[in-house]
């Protein structure tokens, strides 16, 4: 019963959204980019690994529409390739931080009383820690892998994700569809997972449109400073430490990279915004 | 005050404290491998001498109590990578520069962030609302290490105006701080203007406006005490993303601070430097932080009441 | 020449679904030391219109139009810096929710003394002096030592007085009461409209009073005006309405109140805890 709820609820922001032209905008930015990343390195007439020394440090022109770096290689293919791991790292950590968070938070909220104040205790504690270092020392002691970037992300990005889940599902346990479940004689799990959690949905999935930024920046950020994604990988962040490095030559090594970074971002924030206001009923509407 | 800074300092800063050099502890123990064993094959004898010098020999918890009792000392223990000498001399050495790069940074955000966010909340919607959120939302989107660079370019290597390298000079300051600030700068306004436009809407701005007060002692003689408030609970993590993100903004302008220390030790592996680092780190953000919820208390009668009673 | 004079006003919220006409063609007058009562239910435009006589509805989104005439300034065509120097100093009013209507940042003693410190460039000692003058008269025990606190350590009546001290202390020649007792608890309602009434007897001023409910209003004003749907549907000498009421609406609203019927009733009040 109330899954239909949760749809025909999913489905009203989604028409919400659409009616926000702003978040429409943005969502079909961020298509057309994911698009491009996966599509296009197909598309393009050179390999991201292709070197040509011949043709190093070429300006961007008909042939090479971003350039092309220190060995030749074609920097707009370099880019997209660099796109589908900063997705993949975003979306992998994303989705770790998801699978963490929600069931953190949903597990304190559903079970209440000294636990739950336990539990959000420790989320307080760990919340005053500096976690990019955290980070920084986890990707110092362990071999520098995709796998462990992800997971160490995602490991320090599900707090918030936590608390929300809790509020929601506190709110969401005193309702009278839950006792109803438990007259019943539901069990708890399924009462979790299959009545408590599809109403969050909506809450979690603007969460997650605002956590994808945040990871990707710092996948990039620990990538410019060398200890992300290692060579031969680049994502956009390894390739902006590359392009600074040659700047004040050849500024497009640095500003193609930066660029795609930025609209990606934008394309998320004005989806995340958008997504907000769509569902938050008092600023919905207007 | 003072009871709730007790308070304060003991249930939430001690712990904390205690949970993240508990934490990175058991990480650097358990991580897999000697510290040494990086890059060169180093005789069995050496290893074990090493071992023996830094007390790796011992059972994990003698080396825990003996780390722990380091640390009340302030002990953080010798860098693997710069022998002879000790971590808390390196940090010495750059933490008033980062420090100093930080506090800048923070300064920059909160004006530039505060005014424009002020601004663009006396009229929803009007023109200089849509240029500040439009500026506030491409800050966000350009991290420092892109505004860094560009910066650098622009100002720095084609039009000369400002220096790009070093920390001497004040002219040497303006680049840095504006690269590493200017995205919470954008945050700032966006909380800012939030913030105003909820406490603009509530009644008692009505009876302001009834006792036939200016706009402008309306908005900062009323409005602003509550409208800052989010921007104030902002300034914690806000102080955080400084320090971490003074590191990319340090490595771009060479400038001589933590960032480029830890990060070197971050490459080269040399794991009591890092654990040292994060260590300050956390105990900086502790400190922070609950000098955020001091002024929090300071700007929220209501707080400060319930704080102490409790 | 009356105190305030308002001629056809309207006031008109334009909305997507079409205009929202909150007021409509509104005439009322008021001598100086007059006091009138404006009885309707809520949303019947009663709220809107004195709101917009000190301009505290946003223009746009609302439509203002008429004319009101105060002491010789229309109220709604004369410059901000003029309406500004009137309201607070001639006009002054009082709201409905006093937990929310008072700035939960300032000490009461300031919030206070600022419209004399706006208005007669006052220091702000004096001003202070004068405040806790002030929340003497409208009957705070302990003034001086409860002047330094802050309105969440007051209960609703008191901040309620709190209120009528702020709008009293500049000694306005019109107070606009707008709904004062609606949300206050029914042992302190009574006390709060003694103390308007006695204030405006004392002071001389001219007195506004909204309310939805009729005994309130019969109780306090000499003349009454009742609304609905935005607009006035009967006028007259307070008395004469309830004697003898023409319009339907009054008539359904005078058989609620049955009370009303017996002139000269009043409820005894009950002191009111002090903290």
């Amino acid at each position: 019963m109330n899954t239909s709820a949760s749809y025909s609820l999913a489905g009203d922001a989604w028409r919400r959204l659409l009616r926000n032209r702003a978040a429409l905008s943005g969502l079909v930015l961020l298509v057309l980019m994911m698009l491009a990343c996966v599509a296009g390195p197909w598309l393009t007439p050179y390999s991201h690994e292709e070197m040509n020394l011949l043709n190093s440090h070429q300006s961007p022109s008909g042939a090479h529409w971003f350039g092309t770096d220190e060995l030749g290689r074609d920097l707009l293919t370099r880019t997209l390739i660099g796109g589908r791991i900063s997705f993949a790292v975003a979306l992998a950590a994303t989705g770790v931080s998801l699978v963490i968070g929600v069931s953190y938070g949903g597990l304190s909220g559903f079970v209440g009383g000294r636990v739950d104040a336990l539990m959000m205790r420790i989320v307080d504690v760990l919340y005053a820690l500096p976690f990019t270092l955290l980070v920084i020392l986890l990707v110092t002691l362990f071999e520098r892998s995709m796998i462990l970037l992800f997971v160490a992300i995602g490991a320090v990005e599900w707090l918030t994700m936590a608390r929300i889940v809790r509020g929601q599902v506190m709110g969401l346990r005193n309702q009278e569809f839950i006792e109803a479940c438990e007259v019943l004689g539901y069990s708890n799990a399924r009462i979790l997972f299959r009545h408590l959690l599809p109403n969050v949905l909506g809450t979690v999935i603007i969460y997650v449109t605002l956590t994808i930024p945040s990871v990707m920046l710092l996948e990039a950020f620990l990538s410019f400073l060398g200890l992300g994604v290692q060579p031969p990988m680049s994502s956009w962040g390894s390739l902006i430490k590359d392009g600074v490095g040659a700047m004040e030559d050849f500024p497009w090594l640095m500003i193609f990279p930066g660029a795609a970074l930025f609209v990606t971002l934008l394309a998320l924030n004005f989806l995340g915004d958008g997504l907000r206001d769509a569902l938050d009923p008092r600023r919905g509407g207007g | 005050m003072f009871r709730f800074l007790l308070h304060r300092l003991f249930l939430q800063a001690v712990p904390t404290l205690l949970v993240l050099a508990t934490l990175s502890f058991l990480l650097v123990r358990l991580a897999p491998g000697s510290p040494f064993a990086s890059e060169r094959e180093l005789p069995q004898q050496t290893l074990d001498r090493l071992n023996e010098t830094y007390g790796l020999d011992q059972p994990m918890h003698i080396q825990y109590g003996r780390y722990l009792a380091g640390l009340m000392r302030g002990d953080l223990g010798p860098s693997l990578k710069n022998p002879g000498r000790s971590v808390r001399e390196l940090i010495a050495h750059a933490l008033p520069v980062s420090l100093e790069l930080g506090a800048l940074a923070l300064l920059y955000a909160l004006g530039l962030g505060l005014t424009l966010g002020i601004l663009a909340a006396i009229r929803p919607n009007g023109w200089g609302d849509h240029l500040a959120m439009g500026l506030a939302l491409i800050g966000i989107c350009i991290p420092g290490f892109v505004l860094g660079p560009l910066l650098a370019l622009a100002f720095g290597l084609q039009l000369e105006w400002l220096p790009v390298v070093g920390w001497d000079t004040p002219a040497d300051r303006i680049l840095p701080v504006i690269s590493l600030g200017s995205i919470y700068a954008a945050y700032i306004a966006r909380l800012a203007r939030g913030g105003m436009l909820e406490e603009l809407s509530k009644d008692y701005i009505r009876t302001a406006r009834a006792k036939g007060l200016t706009e402008t002692r309306v908005i900062l003689g009323h409005a602003l005490r509550g409208g800052v408030q989010p921007v104030i609970s902002f300034l914690g993590p806000a102080a955080a993303g400084l320090l971490t993100g003074a590191f990319v903004v340090e490595v771009i302008f060479q400038i001589p601070g933590l960032g480029r220390i830890i990060v070197n030790a971050a490459l080269n592996r040399d794991q009591f430097l890092v654990l040292g680092c994060v260590l300050l780190f956390g105990a900086l953000m502790v400190l922070f932080n609950t000098l955020v919820d001091v002024v929090l208390a300071g700007l929220n009668p209501r707080i400060r009441l319930q704080k102490e009673k409790a | 020449m009356s105190l305030l004079e308002i001629q056809d006003v309207n006031v008109t919220f334009p909305l997507r679904e079409g205009n929202l006409r909150a007021v409509r063609e509104v005439n009322l007058s008021l001598e100086s030391g007059e006091s009138l009562g404006i009885v309707g239910e809520s949303g019947s435009g009663k709220s809107v219109c004195v709101s917009t006589l000190l301009g505290l509805v946003p223009r746009p989104p609302a439509v203002v139009s008429g004319k009101a005439w105060f002491d010789g300034v229309d109220l709604y065509a004369c410059p901000p810096k003029v309406l500004r120097s009137i309201r607070g100093k001639r006009i002054s009013m009082i709201f409905q929710d006093p937990m929310t209507s008072l700035n939960p940042h300032q000490r009461v003693v300031d919030q206070i003394a600022e419209p004399l410190r706006v208005h007669e460039g006052m220091s702000k000692k004096r001003a202070r002096i004068k405040a806790v003058e002030a929340m003497e008269s409208v009957g705070i025990p302990d003034a001086a030592e409860r002047a330094r606190s802050w309105p969440h350590e007051f209960s609703g009546g008191m901040r309620q007085r709190v209120m009528i001290a702020m709008a009293m202390i500049s000694k306005p020649e019109l107070l606009i009461a707008d709904e004062p007792t609606t949300a206050l608890d029914v042992t302190v309602q009574r006390q709060i409209l003694r103390l308007i009434s006695d204030l405006q007897k004392e002071i001389g001023m001219a007195l506004i009073l909204i309310s939805h409910d009729l005994a309130v209003v019969a109780d306090v004003c000499e003349r009454v005006a009742v609304m609905r749907n935005g607009e006035v549907v009967e006028q007259g000498q307070t008395s004469e309405v309830l004697q003898n009421p023409r319009h339907p609406y009054t008539q359904g609203l005078l058989s609620c109140n049955p009370a009303l019927h017996e002139p000269g009733s009043r409820l005894t009040t009950l002191e009111e805890p002090t903290s």
